[in-house]
């Protein structure tokens, strides 16, 4: 990362199927070091397939993907992904393992010691708003949806990560934890400085976090730009999903 | 004597036996485990595999065992100098009950770890586990639950399936259920079959806790557990087996037997001559069922046994049968020479013919004597015929052939169960052994073979050429032998064994000491 501003770059990158089926083409996008890149679009539009790239939990089929300014291909996967956190819409928490050992599966792996790994565990729970006294020993069939989702963020974050995947993470939550959560995320966010790429269909989570927004349709990037620049757009596909926000600030705003 | 007093009896010989019996499970099922939980897992990763492995294991499950166990006994596999399968012992039962004890446990392994929530598996991955990592600290401790299920219900199968090793002389509680067929006595069969029922409701309980245990996946499964726990597992295998498998190395020769009474009782008479007359040590090899005898005599696993000449000439060396006792010894004599290097010595003296058996009643109300004299009523008649006698060429079909008769009805089942059959007016009429002590003891009548159908079978000691080249001194000391047993000192020793309970070792030893046989 020394002195590379560019964190994560798409070379007319294109994903399809051994059946032919294209789910992303041509695709030219660059993420910058801490910037929050929002993928937005409907289920099918290729958001999460975009995602896989960038891990190489997928590899491209065309054109090719770049971290830290070297093809995906070039990287070792385990040493990729290591440095790379990644957080699930269905947050896959280790059902046999403490919270606590959830948090630290990525530091055993490394091969910390205990001391530090326990620290680091008690670190993040905290950062994540989650007591250790109370959580640390616990399942996760023991906690809500919500504190779940806030242990898949610790567990992304627990080696530190220049970068983060967030595929949905908060999709499963009622709207009320939802947006508690994202407002906690956002100051988290700020604070760390990550590069993250965070993939949503709401477009309300998408405003509140993004600093750019990509908005993908049929495996093609629709349109590439802050938030701002969504509101100004005639584009059809980007005016059904800014009409959405719109719909709601007119509820709240009838009389 | 009702079983419960039977056990207390012979509480000592029952914890043998189940010990024997255990044994034979765990290292089985030890060893499926080894091979099935790898193979399973190999599955998941190669599911090209999958049917040719789950349809091997399939096609195993369904062979019988006695036609398995006939597979394995010929066989010289070895691992590190130390023969792994092949001949008869504990060695092939426990190959044939691991081949048993491989479908549930590959297929539960397999199911296992593909049943685990894909989410978890692409979290663990997109964590930067290894494929090795996700497997040994995700995918296998949240599939063991499932895993431990399948190794429930392959012990369970083993201890039911290990009461058949002792056809091959492989021990177990199956000792008391072939003996207790054998002596047409329910106590014996029930002290063979309760304990091997307790055995496997044991195993069930306590295998379901351990399944319980593991239901949401084993806590902290790190790589360091699995491989204590298969290296614990391992090592018993390898210690247990090495003691089995060295327990027999000291060079004795062997003296085998067929699995019946007579059987029994002139392999102990072999021995005991050879033991008196020789000095030599000798180890006893008993109760091998249908033709396992012959193959262990030619595989090496015993010196000697007792044939019986029409046997050998139809059923081994399929030939037809003849009807001249001094022809059929001579054609065996040279066969057995040339094809399987072993030496047929003097006839013991009595012939163990198919006997066609009625209840007395019958045959004093409708005056039957010879065979013939039955073809009136046996359109009307069951009979009752053991496997044996139904597949042999001089049996079943050559029999109704020569004397024109047709059965109303004809059941297969065990010879042992054929005497009790008849006795208790089930079936009509059976063919039994001539020197079967059960027909003096239940008032069954022989009918004379009038039309000389069956061929004779004169008892003789059948021995290896080698052993008998490095030991003549063993065929000068079964010429004693020879013409010494007559059939109704046959007929005697049966039902004392039979009918009175007594050891076949205790009956051969007074024949021996009142014919005055008895060297040294």
């Amino acid at each position: 990362m020394n002195g590379v501003s560019t964190a994560i770059e798409f070379q007319r990158a294109g994903f399809r199927l051994p059946d032919g089926r294209a789910l992303l083409a041509a695709l030219d996008l660059t993420v910058a070091r801490g910037e929050t890149l929002v993928l937005l679009g409907r289920s099918g539009s290729g958001k999460t397939t975009t995602l896989k790239l960038v891990n190489r939990l997928l590899d491209p089929t065309d054109g090719r993907v770049l971290v830290e300014d070297r093809p995906t291909t070039e990287w070792d996967p385990i040493r990729l992904r290591r440095r790379i956190g990644y957080v699930i819409q269905e947050i896959g928490l280790f059902p046999h393992f403490t919270i606590e050992e959830n948090v630290a599966v990525v530091p055993r792996l490394e091969g910390w010691n205990s001391e530090r790994t326990q620290k680091r565990v008690r670190e993040l729970l905290d950062l994540v708003g989650l007591d250790p006294a109370r959580f640390a020993g616990r399942y996760p069939r023991e906690l809500s949806g919500g504190q779940r989702q806030r242990v898949g963020v610790a567990r992304a974050l627990a080696a530190d990560p220049p970068i983060m995947l967030l595929d949905e993470p908060f999709g499963a939550l009622d709207p009320i934890t939802r947006r508690e959560i994202q407002e906690e995320f956002r100051s988290l966010q700020r604070r760390l400085g990550k590069t993250m790429v965070f993939v949503t269909h709401d477009v309300g989570e998408a405003f509140l976090l993004a600093s750019r927004i990509a908005l993908l349709k049929d495996g093609r990037i629709v349109l590439l730009g802050r938030p701002r620049d969504f509101l100004a757009s005639r584009d059809p596909e980007v005016v059904a999903f800014v009409s959405c926000l719109r719909g709601a600030e007119e509820v709240a705003a009838a009389p | 004597m009702n079983l419960w007093q039977f056990l207390l009896a012979h509480r000592a010989e029952v914890f043998q036996l189940s010990l024997e019996h255990l044994f034979l499970v765990a290292v089985s099922t030890g060893i499926a485990i080894l091979i099935g939980v790898p193979l399973g897992i190999a599955l998941t990763r190669r599911p090209g595999l999958g049917k040719p492995i789950l349809g091997f294991a399939n096609i195993m499950q369904t062979v019988p065992s006695l036609a398995l166990f006939g597979f394995l006994i010929p066989l010289n596999i070895y691992l590190f100098n130390v023969r792994i399968i092949g001949g008869i012992g504990a060695r092939t039962a426990i190959a044939a009950l691991a081949l048993y004890a491989l479908l549930p446990i590959i297929r539960n392994t397999f199911t296992g770890i593909n049943g685990v929530d894909p989410a978890i598996r692409e979290a663990g991955r997109g964590l930067g586990m290894t494929d090795r990592q996700l497997l040994l600290q995700v995918e296998v401790p949240l599939a063991l639950g499932v895993i431990v299920a399948g190794i429930r219900v392959a012990t369970v199968i083993a201890v039911g399936t290990a009461t058949i090793a002792a056809a091959i002389d492989a021990g177990g509680l199956g000792r008391y259920i072939f003996r207790g067929l054998r002596m047409n006595d329910n106590t014996l069969i029930l002290a063979g079959a309760v304990p091997a029922a307790l055995l496997a409701l044991a195993a069930d309980f306590l295998l379901g806790a351990v399944e319980h245990r593991f239901g949401r996946g084993a806590r902290r499964f790190n790589r360091r557990h699995a491989f204590a726990a298969l290296g614990v597992i391992a090592a018993a295998v390898v210690v247990i087996a090495a003691v089995t498998l060295h327990s027999g190395a000291a060079r004795r020769i062997a003296i085998g037997s067929k699995d019946f009474t007579e059987q029994i009782i002139l392999g102990e008479i072999v021995a005991q001559t050879i033991e008196s007359r020789t000095g030599l040590p000798v180890e006893r090899r008993f109760d091998l069922g249908g033709n396992l005898a012959h193959d262990a005599l030619v595989a090496g696993e015993i010196d000697a046994y007792v044939e019986y000449t029409g046997t050998a000439l139809t059923a081994i060396l399929k030939l037809p049968p003849l009807s001249d006792a001094r022809e059929v010894y001579r054609r065996a004599k040279a066969e057995y020479a040339a094809r399987f290097h072993v030496e047929w010595l003097e006839p013991l003296g009595f012939n163990n013919t198919f006997a066609i058996l009625v209840r007395g009643d019958d045959a004093k109300k409708l005056r039957l004597k010879t065979i013939s004299d039955i073809a009136r009523y046996a359109a009307k008649w069951r009979a009752g015929f053991g496997q044996d006698f139904i597949s042999r060429p001089d049996g079943y079909e050559g029999f109704v052939r020569a004397y024109r008769l047709k059965f109303a009805e004809v059941r297969e089942m065990d010879l042992s169960l054929t005497y009790r059959a008849l006795a208790t007016g089930q079936v009509d009429i059976i063919a039994g052994n001539s020197t079967d002590g059960l027909i003096a003891q239940l008032g069954l009548v022989q009918l004379e073979d009038d039309r000389h159908y069956f061929p004779p079978y004169d008892a003789v000691p059948v021995a290896r050429e080698d052993t008998l080249g490095r030991h003549p001194e063993i065929r000068a000391a079964l010429a004693a032998l020879a013409n010494a047993i007559s059939v109704e000192e046959m007929r005697r020793m049966n039902l004392a064994v039979d009918g009175e309970r007594r050891a076949a070792r205790e009956v051969a030893e007074e024949f021996l000491r009142r014919k005055k046989l008895a060297g040294g």
